[in-house]
């Protein structure tokens, strides 16, 4: 059987555990090393993306205010001084938006939740001793930290970072001179795009392949937890997904650099000038930026979802090991996130419903983007039919599991409104769709991993998180995250557009300064509240309470291993699988719960 | 305090849940000045339909996870399965979201419908950063455009001596429009992506360089209003605001021939 045989090799190939710092810590080939190397490397993108958002919402709230010594200290993006007061530059607010989208996206919220704790978990969750490819997983990871420093060095190249949006619409980012961040940064953006691709895809080969080839004896498709099905789910979709990304991306460096004109139209004229060449013919023919957005998309929708399905995953696993009671409806869960995936592929095109695109193709995508809403609910369902007569023990991972549930209904039921082709109409490029995304896409991804790191800390540095400081820190971010984010739905039906500089421009927006006040202090207070977390971890990291092998009494595999586990993730063999891992509260048990290998029971769920 | 998380969360959820509802009932929506009320009436069904699902899914969650919490003598039921609860809840939500697709696909294939044959013709034309508007003049035929021929004076890049093109009248951040009479806006672009956003008439189209884009909507009052770019075109996208002035069908003519002077 192939998966004994790749067992044998993989118990060979690790039994000597490197010493030497560099290759223990630095260019390591442990999944758990590489785990946390993308973890804390995701997170502190997550600090600069975040003060990248602080800097938007001050500019929003109060377009004139006077940025004093921060304006001092960033000449790029303000100007003043002798008297006058420091203003932020217009193009240096479109950077912000950009960057911070760009980075959280996919540096952050496609990396901490994906290659962090996917590489942490899936060895053990399937009981594996690492994941197929170790060394590919190490190469994964120092590609995507040349990635990051790439998109972060951005900034200080030519005349700073992109500033298309982090969308990158072309013309806009394709002509050089249509916005001072199209020079040098937007090259620097795509380049940043190809090396994150390259190592998604390292990483999505080692995912699958562990899954498929890699899980313990016992341990069929239908016993994993739902975490190892929404890390399977994400690496295919990116398998398929990103390669659109990469052409798109080349495409645009060549119109960008060598004259080819796939996303340009003829005949653009830049600030009143004819774009031609010595012939006095356009440069630039036959193209079409409509292309540019169906390739972006194509990636686009699966990616949003890359974002949010592992969050699914950890909500699932987290909610049943903390209120004491099976996941309801494993299959049909299964089954939900399966059908998300696939519709993600179909439904792209909500995203251009003004663009232009004929209108009989906006209908086809109005009726995926519907549809997709059906196995969304699916899952609200279930998480409160798991919750009904459960027994909640209310520690930090299971808040932010709620948390993720409250995300998701909120931000899943405001899609219904976008998904529908005309009433879009009105709310495209508003803040009512900023409002949608940051719910269910962002919201639920962050909760996810804050609640993903007070779980499975333990199995990262063999401690506890500091369980009062982790519900502090869920108090203060969940309460100021619907705070920023809540009453954009609001501002964005008014008609509050997206990426505006100073949105009192216009008459009919002045009248919502207040509530544009009272986001930004709200994102203010979110903001600092994460300095909470950022304690908790590294004080726990080296400081926290030793943590036990199982200290949740939870079922998976993971927890039948020290904390941390050891090189090789279990000292002897592997463990076997008798069951799934959602046994809790079985009335024939001796315990309220029985893990994945405990011995088989007189009444098994039939799982 | 046994069960203070719980409770927090259930009052949380309860305070989200009331808070929301309260500003949702309120007018949000910039006072419509088009026939597009059926794009108001789907917003506000989508409400109501949204809105109720939000209410009583959220109460479920607060008081779930306020009254199941674990205490003495506590225990979880044992109970995972219920095809019958999975099919139900399945088709009854996927029923009501085929009703809504359906009268969103209607709703879509009339706003997108050819537009009348007595629409006014008007071209709007984005630029970093203004928005060109051109009438047909008598002829009712815009003129041709040929962008080599754009400039700082020909912004569009008018062909003069088209013959079509001499009574076309040019107006620049305004457009002027009939009451009570359809109107086809062609939407165009000079560079980059922008969009024609006009918040009171629930219209909205890119202006995509390379097409020419149809719209049509009929203004249903006199009054003046804005134009908003709704999408990111560069440093002086926030400025690329402009000016909506409905008249009298029959003024239209001359206030517009008057303002192109």
């Amino acid at each position: 059987m192939a998966h004994t045989e790749a067992h044998a090799a993989e118990a060979h190939a690790h039994d000597h555990a490197p010493q030497a710092f560099i290759w223990k810590y630095v260019f390591s080939k442990d999944h758990k090393v590489i785990g946390i190397q993308y973890y804390v490397t995701a997170m502190l993108m997550a600090l600069i993306a975040g003060l990248l958002a602080m800097l938007i919402r001050v500019q929003l709230a109060w377009p004139e205010v006077n940025w004093g010594i921060i304006g001092k200290l960033m000449p790029l993006g303000f100007q003043g001084g002798e008297g006058q007061p420091y203003v932020m530059n217009p193009e240096f607010y479109a950077m912000l938006f950009t960057m911070h989208g760009t980075i959280m996206v996919f540096f952050v919220l496609s990396t901490a939740p994906v290659s962090g704790f996917g590489n942490l978990l899936i060895p053990l969750q399937v009981g594996a001793r690492d994941m197929a490819f170790p060394f590919l997983n190490g190469l994964s990871f120092w590609t995507f930290f040349c990635g990051c420093v790439t998109i972060l060095t951005s900034f200080f190249v030519g005349a700073g970072a992109a500033a298309g949006g982090w969308t990158s619409y072309p013309p806009l980012s394709a002509l050089r001179g249509a916005v001072p961040g199209s020079q040098i940064g937007q090259t620097f953006w795509i380049i940043a795009m190809v090396f994150f691709i390259a190592s998604f895809t390292m990483g999505g080969l080692n995912f699958v392949t562990t899954i498929i080839n890699l899980r313990t004896k016992g341990l069929s498709l239908l016993r994993m937890p739902l975490t190892l099905w929404s890390m399977f789910l994400v690496a295919i979709l990116g398998l398929l997904a990103f390669p659109a990304l990469t052409g798109a991306s080349l495409m645009l460096l060549l119109d960008r650099h060598f004259g080819t004109s796939f996303f340009l139209p003829t005949g653009l004229v830049l600030n009143n000038a004819p774009m031609v060449g010595a012939n006095g013919q356009f440069v630039h023919q036959g193209g079409s930026p409509l292309l540019w957005q169906h390739l972006f998309w194509f990636l686009g929708h699966p990616e949003v979802y890359i974002l949010m399905l592992p969050a699914l995953g950890f909500t699932s696993d987290i909610l049943t090991t903390f209120c004491r009671k099976a996941l309801f409806g494993y299959k049909a869960m299964v089954g939900a996130m399966v059908a998300i995936s696939g519709l993600s592929f179909i439904v792209w095109g909500h995203h251009m419903f003004v663009s232009g695109m004929n209108p009989h193709l906006a209908m086809a995508f109005a009726v995926g983007t519907i549809l997709i809403a059906v196995p969304s609910a699916v899952k609200v369902f279930n998480w409160l039919a798991t919750l009904w007569q459960s027994r909640i023990q209310y520690k930090t991972p299971m808040l932010w599991a709620m948390g993720v549930v409250s995300l998701f209904i909120s931000g899943g039921l405001s899609g219904v409104w976008l998904g529908q082709s005309a009433p879009d109409i009105q709310l495209h490029d508003t803040f009512f769709v900023v409002a949608h995304f940051h719910l269910i896409m962002a919201g639920a991804a962050l909760f996810g991993v804050f609640g993903a790191t007070a779980m499975w800390f333990p199995k990262m540095f063999g401690r506890l998180m500091n369980d009062t400081l982790g519900k502090w820190h869920f108090w203060f971010t969940f309460i100021t995250y619907y705070g920023t984010f809540f009453p954009m739905h609001y501002i964005g039906l008014a008609g509050h557009m997206r990426r505006i500089y100073d949105p009192y421009q216009y008459e009919f927006l002045k009248n919502l300064a207040p509530l544009n006040h009272f986001i930004t202090i709200s994102a203010l207070i979110l903001g600092a509240s994460q300095v909470i977390f950022f304690v908790n971890f590294f004080w726990s990291a080296f400081k926290g309470e030793k943590a036990t092998a199982n200290p949740w009494n939870a079922n998976g595999l993971e927890w039948t291993t020290s904390s941390p586990p050891p090189h090789g993730n279990w000292p002897g063999a592997i463990p076997e699988v008798h069951r799934w891992p959602y046994e809790y509260s079985n009335p024939s048990a001796p315990k309220d719960f029985v893990m994945q290998s405990d011995p088989p029971l007189a009444v098994e769920s039939g799982h | 305090m046994a069960k203070l998380q719980g409770l927090l969360f259930g009052l949380a959820t309860l305070v989200l849940v009331v808070v929301a509802t309260f500003y949702f009932t309120k007018t949000w929506l910039p006072p419509l000045k088009s026939d597009r009320i059926a794009i108001d009436h789907a917003l506000a069904i989508t409400l109501v339909v949204t809105g109720l699902v939000f209410i009583v899914t959220n109460l479920m969650l607060a008081w779930f996870g306020y009254a199941f919490q674990d205490g003495p003598g506590a225990k979880a039921a044992y109970w995972h399965d219920s095809p019958r609860l999975e099919m139900t809840w399945t088709l009854v939500t996927a029923a009501i979201l085929a009703i809504f697709l359906f009268n969103a696909l209607s709703l879509w294939a009339k706003v997108t419908a050819p537009p009348p044959a007595d629409a006014v013709l008007i071209e709007v034309t984005g630029q970093q950063f203004a928005w060109n508007v051109r009438y047909p003049g008598k002829d009712g035929v815009l003129g041709k455009t040929d962008h080599l021929q754009a400039s700082q004076d020909n912004p569009i890049g008018l062909v003069k001596d088209d013959p079509a093109a001499k009574d076309d009248l040019l107006l620049l951040n305004q457009i002027y429009l009939p009451k009570d009479r359809p109107v086809r806006i062609q939407v165009r672009s000079m560079d980059v992506i922008h969009s024609f956003f006009l918040p009171n008439f629930r219209v909205k189209q890119d202006a995509m360089p390379g097409m020419t884009i149809d719209i049509w909507f009929t203004p249903t009052e006199t009054g003046d209003f804005e134009i908003a770019c709704a999408e990111h075109c560069g440093l002086g996208h926030y400025r690329m605001r402009g000016a909506v002035h409905v008249v009298p069908a029959a003024d239209l003519e001359k206030t517009v021939a008057e303002a192109a002077q």
